[in-house]
């Protein structure tokens, strides 16, 4: 999980890390199972080290990750800030797809729209678990629309798909 | 008659449709072969003008093919006679089309006992039952809506529920989604579900890879023949997480 998704989580109150576990399960709902807890409190540990989070013993004072209190520091909420601002945004690889298409045709190494085709099963596969899993969560749940991008994102990956069976199927023909 | 339990509910054996003649022949359906077992969803996709839905059609008996044969429980249908045929579209066989076919004057109620009606049903038992569907569909407190005051996910439901009053071994469904907002769509993916659940057969024709994806079984279709078909049932890809790029 990235370090400043960690941290925004923590911007709301002061928490323990079980509470921050709690809230990205709520967030995250059946995606949230490939989540381990092990690397959070890995990555609270160096964010304590950055001086971007402060961390307090709790009352009994045992000194273990799960037992403090984590609380975002001046230079926290600063980074928290700006990763707020940021535009960055995750970018499909659809080069590798499409060079493996023309790798496959130019040396003979497969039919381009065989390729394409099992492409499509694994990716209707993957609309199917992620569908189902939208179905099941409850009313208002916030994983609910995490899931509708991804069916969103297949949705057009599956689009893609059909364009360039259109492509190849016109190519063959046309030689 | 007993029947095999492994018998096909519906089964296609080189299914032909032509139209025109000469330079103009057109070969809508081009030898299909389709199994279709009981309990089972199964879609079509394929692009436009690709035949699936010529091929809804012959399944269903609302036209004849040119060659080959449709069995609807182990029983050729492809060659009943225009009686038998009729009898068999109200009895085994419903459709439920992309623009619902609801009557815009009828309530969602009487929309739903209009089959049992005209099958002879009594006006009482025919509105038990169809209380009784609108009820299982989500529809309880509307049976007396007109279809112009539902939503266009709720006129879907009216659709089916009216598909399912007959209990037919067949739903053949034609493109459901087709004008459907995303809400709407939602809906429409729930209620096959819920159908899959129940145990109801349907054969889906769609471009919608959403309503594909809540088959069991998918056949591309392309110039009149399936070129592949897809098993969706089978393992998962992994962690639902992987697809937003958690875990790893």
């Amino acid at each position: 999980m990235q370090q400043e998704v960690v941290l925004a989580m923590l911007a709301k109150e002061p928490s323990y890390g079980y509470q921050l576990r709690a809230r990205l399960r709520d967030a995250l709902g059946p995606l949230g199972d490939a989540m381990n807890a092990g690397q959070i409190y890995v990555t609270l540990t160096r964010l304590e080290k950055a001086g971007l989070l402060a961390a307090e013993k709790s009352a009994d004072g045992a000194d273990r990750s799960d037992r403090k209190v984590y609380a975002l520091t001046p230079k926290g909420q600063q980074r928290v800030a700006e990763w707020i601002a940021e535009v960055s945004w995750p970018r499909p690889d659809l080069a590798e797809f499409h060079l493996k298409l023309i790798a496959a045709a130019s040396a003979g190494l497969a039919d381009p729209i065989a390729v394409v085709d099992t492409q499509r099963r694994e990716l209707l596969r993957r609309l199917r678990d992620a569908q189902r899993a939208a179905l099941a969560e409850p009313e208002h749940s916030k994983a609910a629309l995490l899931l509708e991008g991804v069916v969103l994102r297949l949705q057009a990956d599956l689009r893609w798909l059909e364009a360039c069976e259109k492509n190849w199927t016109h190519r063959r023909s046309g030689s | 008659m007993s029947e095999a339990t492994d018998t096909p509910v519906l089964r296609a054996r080189a299914l032909r449709k032509e139209y025109g003649k000469g330079e103009g022949l057109v070969r809508a359906v081009d030898g299909v072969d389709l199994d279709v077992s009981a309990g089972e969803t199964v879609a079509i996709m394929g692009p436009s003008g690709c035949g699936k839905s010529t091929l809804l059609h012959l399944l269903g008996g609302l036209d004849r093919p040119s060659g080959g044969e449709v069995l609807l429980n182990g029983r050729r249908v492809d060659n009943l006679s225009e009686k038998a045929l009729s009898r068999m579209r109200r009895a085994d066989i419903s459709y439920v089309f992309q623009s619902f076919h609801l009557m815009e004057e009828l309530t969602a109620v009487e929309n739903v006992e209009l089959s049992a009606l005209m099958a002879g049903h009594s006006p009482r038992a025919a509105r038990r039952r169809a209380e009784e569907l609108l009820d299982q569909l989500g529809l309880a407190g509307r049976s007396r809506f007109l279809p112009s005051a539902l939503s266009g996910g709720q006129r879907q439901r009216v659709a089916v529920a009216r598909a399912l009053s007959n209990q037919p071994l067949v739903v053949l469904a034609d493109e459901p989604t087709g004008n459907l907002d995303s809400a709407a769509t939602l809906d429409v993916l729930q209620l096959f579900n819920e159908l899959h659940e129940y145990g109801q057969t349907l054969v889906i024709v769609t471009h919608d890879a959403r309503i594909a994806a809540t088959a069991d079984r998918m056949f591309s279709m392309r110039d009149g023949t399936f070129v592949d078909e897809t098993r969706l049932t089978g393992g998962t890809t992994g962690k639902l997480g992987a697809l937003v790029g958690l875990g790893d």
